[in-house]
């Protein structure tokens, strides 16, 4: 037998998906928009961002009606306050990729600095950490998430690279301060991205084995 | 709230029950922490009504039952042939489903209890008032005492009905759904009661009501079938069961 309450939880995930899907869209459109140096495609993603507001605010909505009509406990008291606690990090991650996105518009009017290697292997990272770790949430695979906690490492790691290799740039040669800047800033979001990620994925492992593990990463640097 | 540590006052061992043939309870262990409210759930027949009548040998009344194993209160065996079951269900009150004033008035019906117990006249008007204000109904009916219970409304009722067992001074107070025929606001009434009440008793309640456990009980026990299925905190087994079985009875899957 299928509850109502079933129904709505399902319809519950299925707004996170599309959200999902749509954050992990933008990111890959503002690297896109980057390489390519395509301000159009830039300005897009910066407008799309919009859709990604409206949704967070539509699944809070549901989720505090369900939490007042449903009165739900255990597993499904679970899933609705990590739905609200996922829709605010996805909405965040929406506002680095327009971050990304604006960056990538302002370099596209200038020459190009060197080409880039690190920065789109960041940026594919994080994207797979936002897929695996929807597909952990879909698919109830804590073990996925915990994956995906590991990989913010080496974003990290390439993060802070590109941070020393770019402040080398602007010692060599001033006249690329401006674009250098650019880039660490958009390195930096990509670094913001993979915490976000780290969070949700935190976030599916308490939903499924109701274990919080934040804030425990104390090998860690 | 980690798992009763807290002196237990009632323990329950090996407990098996029968009604004819027919068995209600299977190998219950179970205890109960002092000054502490503990919850009974589980679906209809599940046997956690049977196990609280256990308490109080309220199932001495029946002729057909059978009972194996031990319930100790305070290190006492409650069922051994020389405990004066007059004298247990004193220290074991109980509260049931249904409000059930005597015809008498307000006064009366929480004087009842004192006056067989041979209270001096002045000591039971000061019990009959302490004990209305233990149980929240003073300010309402202090003014008219003397009036029939039965006047009173539902809620009003089942906290005289309160008064009534705790005037006696019981370690346990044992209640059968109290607020199952009470409206929200009569139910918020007598639930902020549970919550006062176990400063000075041990509460055990049985409820059909989830949320109703969540906001009363420090433990919870969840039954199926005649068995014991689960007890934790109350905390633990509405966040997080360790049972599939009472996550989906909690969460409204059952079956």
């Amino acid at each position: 037998m299928e509850l109502h309450f079933d129904q709505e939880l399902a319809q519950l995930k299925e707004r996170l998906l599309l959200m999902s899907s749509l954050t992990e869209q933008s990111v890959a459109q503002a690297l896109k928009a980057l390489v390519q140096r395509d301000a159009a495609l830039a300005k897009k993603v910066d407008a799309d961002d919009d859709a990604l507001d409206r949704l967070q605010v539509e699944i809070d909505e549901r989720c505090i009606r369900l939490l007042a009509l449903r009165q739900p406990l255990a597993r499904d008291l679970r899933l609705i306050t990590m739905a609200m606690k996922i829709s605010t990090d996805l909405e965040r991650i929406g506002d680095q990729a327009s971050g990304i996105a604006r960056r990538a518009s302002e370099l596209s009017a200038e020459p190009e600095l060197k080409p880039l290697v690190d920065i789109p292997r960041m940026g594919e990272i994080c994207q797979r950490m936002i897929r695996d770790v929807l597909d952990a949430f879909v698919y109830a695979k804590p073990e996925l998430a915990r994956q995906v906690i590991q990989r913010d490492e080496d974003v990290d790691q390439l993060n802070k690279q590109l941070q020393r290799e770019l402040t080398s740039f602007m010692i060599e040669d001033p006249g690329t301060i401006t674009r250098a800047l650019l880039l660490m800033r958009i390195a930096r979001n990509l670094e913001r991205i993979g915490d976000h990620a780290t969070n949700i994925a935190e976030e599916v492992v308490y939903l499924y084995e109701a274990r919080d593990i934040r804030h425990q990463h104390a090998d860690r640097p | 709230m980690d798992k009763p540590n807290i002196q237990p006052v009632l323990q329950i061992r090996r407990l098996n029950f029968w009604y004819g043939a027919k068995q209600a309870l299977f190998d219950v262990n179970l205890d109960i922490a002092a000054n502490c409210t503990t919850a009974l759930i589980g679906p209809s027949g599940c046997g956690k009504s049977t196990l609280l009548r256990c308490l109080n040998r309220m199932n001495d009344l029946n002729d057909a039952q059978r009972i194996e194993g031990t319930i100790t209160m305070h290190g006492m065996d409650i069922r051994a042939p020389e405990v004066d079951v007059i004298e247990l269900r004193k220290r074991v009150g109980m509260v049931f489903q249904k409000s059930n004033p005597f015809p008498k008035s307000i006064f009366e019906n929480v004087a009842y209890g004192l006056r067989i117990q041979g209270a001096k006249k002045n000591h039971l008007e000061e019990k009959v008032e302490a004990s209305l204000r233990r149980a929240a109904l003073w300010e309402e009916v202090k003014d008219r005492l003397h009036d029939s219970a039965l006047a009173l409304s539902g809620g009003q009722q089942q906290r005289l009905c309160i008064a009534r067992t705790i005037a006696v001074e019981p370690d346990v107070v044992l209640m059968d759904e109290p607020c199952s025929a009470l409206d929200p606001t009569a139910t918020a009434k007598i639930e902020e009661l549970i919550q006062d009440l176990k400063r000075y008793y041990t509460i055990i309640i049985v409820t059909h009501n989830m949320q109703q456990a969540t906001r009363c009980s420090d433990f919870t026990a969840f039954f199926y079938l005649g068995r014991l299925v689960e007890f934790d905190t109350t905390d633990n087994i509405f966040t997080n069961p360790a049972n599939k079985q009472t996550e989906d009875y909690i969460t409204g899957r059952f079956g």
